[in-house]
């Protein structure tokens, strides 16, 4: 089963044509991802060559639905173009869109979210500035490497992209369902909340790694959020806890205002919720190895 | 990025916000001919990006232009809450008879704006919200529909600003939007925004914080920047386009990936307790295209750093591949070695992930005095440790 995506899943990328989207798309089809076809007004009704398999360019999301039943669009479009681009796909009611694309101003996440709410939320937005998802041996919506780990039953949903795969490395023997980088910023589409509430549901999945860092209240909330609904196993990490206030460590949302969304008021949180938080990667994989019996 | 109280003024008298005049100097001589052109009477305020300016002595009124000399030369150079007074402003003076507060921000638990607005201005208004939340209006703002006028109205209501405003602060209001809109804004806050012994509404005092990554569509943002107080370190890496944060430890920290670093932040301090206390001495995050020459640069930050003892260089290639982390490494090191740098200080590196194994052999053959190789995170960072604290 896994979440969000499966080896049923067809993929369409946004910015198919530029460097990025063609490195990428290409590493998706070598591992496996069903991608139908590339978005670009300017190449419609070209295609592309990827080592043998021709990937077909529309001249838009909507027509690309029409012609291929995609379901899930990888967004790979320069920051600038980003908003219209998601816009588009919202528009064209894509199931699922996937914003790789980095460095995305504010105002222009907090703009296309609230698109998607003024159309019923029917496009599920994950990211922006995200590595994708991975469902290991189905297919693989992003930048997260194929080969780090292989299909198990742990779910994994990160702030983090480096983060993940470590965490990937570290547990690569047991292997994951469906691995979920939502991304660090201060607007983001899927939540830590909405993947655990798909992996409670989904039958693959035994036990959850959770990863957050510092700012924000997101991992509080999704403290509650175990407490009241999750009933599987759910192991915790924070990155941040030596981070100094006022100071932005990387990401646009990784900034420690005052005393909420400290590394320290997010791990005693989780705790409290009956959440196993490590202090270090490793410490949190011998964690889940310990809840999982092995 | 946040601003100086001055440049909020000027971007507020961009967009139509109520101000009062208002200009900068940096040096007591130059308030007199301000004072003048001010007709005279002025305040003047100490321009620094922290609270409590006021009660450290970082505004005064000045009679005349000659007191305004005076007053100035008080306030520039004065230390507050560690912060140099560098330049201060000199405003018109006006009569106030109320404060209050408005702002917008992102609301981002809620995903999206939100205005919040209260009668007690002029004081801390976290202390308002803490103490007296009922005084403490907010309102949430979509962020495609914006401040429109019944919005406006929604915020002066919510707020229980007086009638005889309301139509002064719902224009105020709209202003202060296009602020926040067409300057993308993370937050415009007006504390106090003011009315006036002649009923006129007016911000006093603001603060702007700006959107970096809005910076492709606002090229006047660049010259806003603070350049004399970042860490020359800091600003050396910044020009070279890496993401580098000063700290006060001695252990040298380069990493791909702002979450993989901030852990390894964490993980070398946790191993620092076990020697001496010694901390991380930075945060660099080098990306993904970890080139001999982005690694070069970072190298050079951070073998520049007098406080730091060792470096611990921490990679996953997810994308990246070890291999060329690894050719990186060697050939930064004869790079700086080539350039005259002074290449002393031991280096422990960590890589797992894309190529590995070839990565390590890299490094192994290169058998370079100052390279130590440990296998795992925990190892590398104890190890890292263990060196800074000899």
């Amino acid at each position: 089963m896994a979440i969000f995506l499966t080896k049923e899943s067809k993929v369409i990328v946004q910015g198919m044509t530029g460097s990025e989207g063609q490195k990428h798309t290409r590493r998706m089809l070598a591992s496996g991802t069903n991608i139908v076809g590339g978005v670009n007004p300017r190449k419609a009704g070209t295609t592309v060559d990827f080592d043998g398999t021709e990937v077909p360019v529309f001249g838009g999301v909507k027509e690309a639905i029409e012609a291929t039943g995609a379901d899930v669009t990888v967004i790979f479009v320069p920051e600038k173009f980003t908003k219209s681009a998601v816009i588009e796909a919202i528009d064209a009611e894509i199931p699922l869109a996937v914003v790789i694309t980095e460095g995305i101003a504010v105002h222009d996440t907090a703009s296309f979210w609230a698109h998607a709410g003024a159309k019923g939320n029917k496009t599920r937005i994950i990211g922006p500035n995200c590595p994708g998802l991975i469902t290991p041996g189905q297919s693989n919506a992003g930048i997260i490497p194929a080969d780090i780990t292989k299909p198990g039953r742990i779910g994994l949903v990160s702030k983090s992209g480096t983060l993940t795969y470590q965490m990937m490395y570290e547990l690569r023997d047991i292997g994951f369902s469906t691995c979920v980088g939502i991304g660090g910023d201060p607007v983001i589409g899927t939540t830590h909340i909405d993947a655990l509430k798909a992996f409670e549901a989904d039958p693959d999945t035994d036990l959850i790694v959770m990863i957050g860092e510092i700012g924000g209240d997101a991992e509080e909330r999704a403290a509650d959020f175990v407490k009241a609904n999750v009933s599987k196993p759910v192991v915790g990490y924070v990155a941040g806890f030596t981070a100094p206030e006022g100071k932005t460590m990387g990401h646009a949302g990784a900034i420690v205002s005052g005393s909420s969304g400290t590394a320290q008021a997010k791990k005693e949180a989780l705790e409290a919720a009956g959440v196993k938080v490590g202090k270090t990667p490793s410490e949190t994989a011998r964690l889940a190895r310990e809840l999982l019996g092995g | 990025m946040d601003l100086f109280e001055y440049q909020a003024r000027d971007l507020f008298a961009k967009h139509d916000v109520p101000v009062l005049a208002g200009e900068v100097i940096d040096t007591p001589e130059a308030a007199r001919e301000v004072a003048e052109r001010l007709g005279g009477r002025a305040v003047v305020k100490a321009q620094v990006k922290t609270g409590g300016r006021g009660k450290a002595g970082g505004v005064k009124l000045a009679a005349d232009p000659a007191d305004a000399v005076e007053k100035a030369g008080q306030i520039l150079g004065m230390d507050i809450k560690g912060h140099v007074v560098h330049k201060v402003m000199l405003a018109q003076t006006a009569d106030i008879a109320e404060e209050y507060y408005v702002s917008f921000l992102l609301d981002r638990t809620n995903r999206t704006f939100l205005a919040m607005a209260s009668v007690e201005g002029g004081v801390d208004i976290e202390e308002v919200a803490a103490t007296k939340p009922e005084a403490l209006a907010k309102v949430p703002v979509d962020a495609i529909e914006g401040v429109t006028e019944a919005k406006a109205r929604e915020i002066v209501e919510a707020a229980r600003f007086p009638a005889e405003l309301a139509d002064q602060i719902v224009v105020a209001l709209q202003r202060l939007w296009d602020v926040f809109v067409k300057e993308d804004a993370l937050l415009v806050e007006v504390n106090p925004l003011v009315k006036t012994a002649e009923g006129k509404v007016i911000a006093l005092d603001g603060k702007v914080s700006l959107d970096a990554n809005a910076e492709f569509r606002q090229p006047d943002h660049g010259a806003l920047e603070d350049k004399a107080a970042a860490d020359p370190l800091e600003a050396a890496a910044k020009a070279k386009g890496l993401n580098y944060v000063k700290l006060d430890g001695q252990v040298g920290i380069i990493g791909n990936g702002a979450g993989l670093v901030m852990s390894t932040l964490d993980v070398v301090a946790y191993a620092g307790e076990k020697h001496s206390g010694v901390k991380p001495a930075n945060f660099l995050d080098i990306g993904g295209g970890a080139s001999a020459e982005v690694m070069a640069n970072g190298l050079e930050i951070i073998l520049g750093d007098p406080d730091v003892k060792s470096v611990f260089v921490n990679v996953f290639g997810g994308i990246t591949a070890c291999d060329a982390v690894a050719n990186g490494i060697v050939q930064a090191l004869e790079l700086l070695k080539s350039k005259g740098e002074d290449v002393s200080k031991p280096l422990v590196v960590r890589l797992d992930g894309n190529n590995a194994e070839v990565g390590r052999k890299i490094l192994t053959d290169a058998n370079h005095p100052l390279v130590e190789q440990v296998d795992t995170m925990d190892g590398a960072a104890d190890r890292a440790a263990e060196l800074a604290a000899k």
